[in-house]
């Protein structure tokens, strides 16, 4: 029951930092001119009709779309990487392992060579991330033997043909305009994200971590192996596939809206599990909450750190790899 | 009859692991499963949970056919204790008990506080409720065998199938493990078990089946079955059977027994 404590402890915290992310950017607002916003905009007071205006420009158009967007994307890649390493009775797997952001990757780069088009970008990401786990599952029915290892397998070989693809894609792109941008959306970034694509996409992406919380139960059964599930009256390859199917949707739209972002589907899961231990029906939520509040802060530091925006990706990364270093020590506990 | 394979074949077609096994189960009986490795048993196991899809014959669960069963009924009559495993995970014991109240759960259904009695009950029952709250991955293997049999129980099955329960076990979980198999077989709990100890069999088994490559060699109470010369078929040693009373029966293998015989005298 103490661990219960958790999930209202992290919503607190994610409110806090959204609203402290509000405040901070170029252009300095207090937390007292949010409050005076939103009392203003639910017409309980006035305010100069000059200040409000900018004050809706940066809140609403720039800063909350990006803050939505960077929550967005931490819970999706964190729930789903949880999931698969619950599913795949594997620690260290992320939700990159069946190929989707290998393909995603691959389809993004190539709707910016064939269109100028935004829309062909993101449709290209989101149809070749599952064109990519679709190809995973494919192999690995080929094959007889223990299900897991096959997907895994099927994964690799489909993660890698996608590689190439997008290194034949970078090959052809035009040097001087394409190659950057592609190198450019690879590093992951949220300074695109714009609030009407982060409004369409938040539905599919909310529903399809809720989706996988509901199913945080037979995480836990599928974790003790195909027999045992079986044998406990689950229906392994239907639940299995359907999981698959919603980390698949989450994580092919986060690079829909931000690109490729590593590590987080990896990290979070191990921090969840070191506060609240390795139950998925608690450590999904957990999960979910603190890789929203990590890739909030993340991109905060990422858009101040320096003048230039680095871009969220790198940063991830970089913080990833000391805080992976950092958790393993104590999360090897959990899990050896 | 409970649990009744009809002719069972399974395998690659290079390499059949079971070839054409009959046998059947009654209700209450306690059912040992001896052979060599790699003979067939754990393969045999899993085809009588209705694990596998068979290549040819079928095996009935109270006179219909296992496959046309749905998965969460038969997981309320029919439970599995595996070998023991290393959990990748650091679950706690109660909540890897609470596994066995899924197959009465619907899809939306969290647990109630009678699924905990439940699971609590069953821990009791094997005296391992002081287990409750470690995790799983820190207990003994004997302790883990008796928590996958106390999640077996909290499925409310009353078939249990158990691959080679006493394995890694020490001298007196080993004996604590069968005496608990007599008093739930006392209860009405069926049990089918494969072991590596004849002596087991000869303890507590109600009938015995020998498996070689596949195919069965022999099936019957264990006085019949449990011989010197189909120990000899099924491991390649002699082995003798001794009678110490009326109707208690131990294996001396010949070899160590003669050896002894002579440093004692």
């Amino acid at each position: 029951m103490k661990k219960n404590i958790w999930i209202p402890c992290l919503v607190f915290l994610l409110v806090f930092i959204i609203l402290l992310s509000l405040t901070l950017g170029k252009y300095e607002i207090t937390l007292g001119e949010i409050f005076e916003y939103l009392a203003a905009a639910s017409g309980a007071s006035s305010m100069d009709e000059g200040k409000y205006a900018l004050l809706s420009n940066i809140l609403l158009d720039i800063r909350l779309p990006r803050i939505i967007a960077a929550a967005l994307i931490g819970s999706a890649l964190s729930v789903s990487g949880a999931a698969f390493q619950a599913m795949f009775i594997n620690p260290l797997v992320s939700p990159g392992l069946l190929g989707v952001l290998a393909g995603a990757s691959f389809g993004a780069a190539l709707g910016m060579i064939v269109s100028n088009s935004w829309f062909a970008v993101q449709s290209g990401a989101f149809i070749c991330g599952f064109l990519a786990v679709l190809i995973a599952v494919g192999i690995a029915r080929i094959y007889h033997g223990d299900r897991l290892l096959m997907l895994i397998l099927g994964g690799i070989i489909s993660g890698a043909l996608f590689t190439s693809l997008l290194s034949i894609v970078k090959y052809v792109a035009d040097p001087y305009n394409q190659l950057p941008a592609i190198v450019y959306w690879l590093m992951g970034g949220l300074s695109l994200a714009d609030g009407k694509t982060v409004l369409y996409v938040s539905f599919p992406i909310c529903a399809g971590i809720l989706c996988l919380l509901l199913f945080s139960r037979f995480l836990n059964i599928l974790s003790m192996g195909d027999d045992e599930a079986k044998s406990l009256g689950i229906n392994v390859t239907r639940i299995r596939m359907a999981l698959i199917f919603f980390a698949t949707l989450i994580s092919a739209l986060t690079v829909v809206i931000g690109g490729l972002i590593s590590w987080v589907g990896l990290i979070i899961p191990h921090v969840a599990r070191m506060l609240v231990g390795p139950d998925n029906r608690i450590l999904m939520p957990v999960a979910a909450l603190i890789g929203a509040v990590y890739l909030i802060a993340v991109d905060d530091l990422a858009r101040l750190l320096f003048t230039v925006e680095i871009p969220l990706g790198i940063v991830t990364s970089l913080m990833g790899i000391p805080f992976f270093i950092l958790v393993l020590k104590n999360a090897r506990k959990g899990w050896a | 009859m409970l649990l009744v394979a009809e002719n069972i074949s399974f395998g690659f077609p290079e390499k059949p692991v079971l070839r054409d096994v009959s046998l059947s189960v009654r209700r209450g009986e306690i059912i040992s499963l001896l052979g060599p490795n790699g003979s067939g048993k754990t393969t045999l196991l899993k085809t009588l949970l209705g694990l596998y899809r068979l290549d040819k014959g079928q095996v009935l669960f109270e006179g219909r056919a296992i496959s046309s069963l749905h998965r969460m009924a038969l997981a309320r009559s029919i439970a599995y204790v595996p070998q023991i495993h290393r959990a990748s995970f650091a679950y706690s014991v109660i909540d890897v008990v609470l596994m066995g109240r899924i197959p009465h759960k619907t899809f939306f259904s969290r647990f109630s506080p009678r699924d905990m009695e439940i699971a609590e009950a069953a821990l009791d029952k094997l005296s391992i409720l002081h287990l409750r709250d470690r995790p799983y991955t820190r207990i003994s293997g004997g302790e883990r065998q008796l928590t996958l049999i106390a999640r077996a129980m909290t499925q409310g099955a009353h078939t249990f199938i158990m691959d080679e329960p006493a394995n890694g076990l020490d001298y007196g979980n080993q004996i604590k493990l069968l005496e608990g198999l007599i008093d739930l077989c006392d209860e009405g709990y069926t049990f089918i078990k494969s072991t590596h100890f004849p002596d087991h069999a000869l303890w507590v088994a109600d009938r015995v089946i020998m498996l070689k490559e596949g195919r069965i060699i022999a099936d019957g109470p264990p006085d019949d079955v449990i011989t010197s010369e189909n120990l000899f078929e099924l491991y390649g040693r002699e082995v003798d059977i001794h009678s110490l009373r009326e109707s208690f029966k131990v294996c001396i293998p010949r070899k160590i027994g003669k050896c002894r015989c002579l440093h004692t005298h």
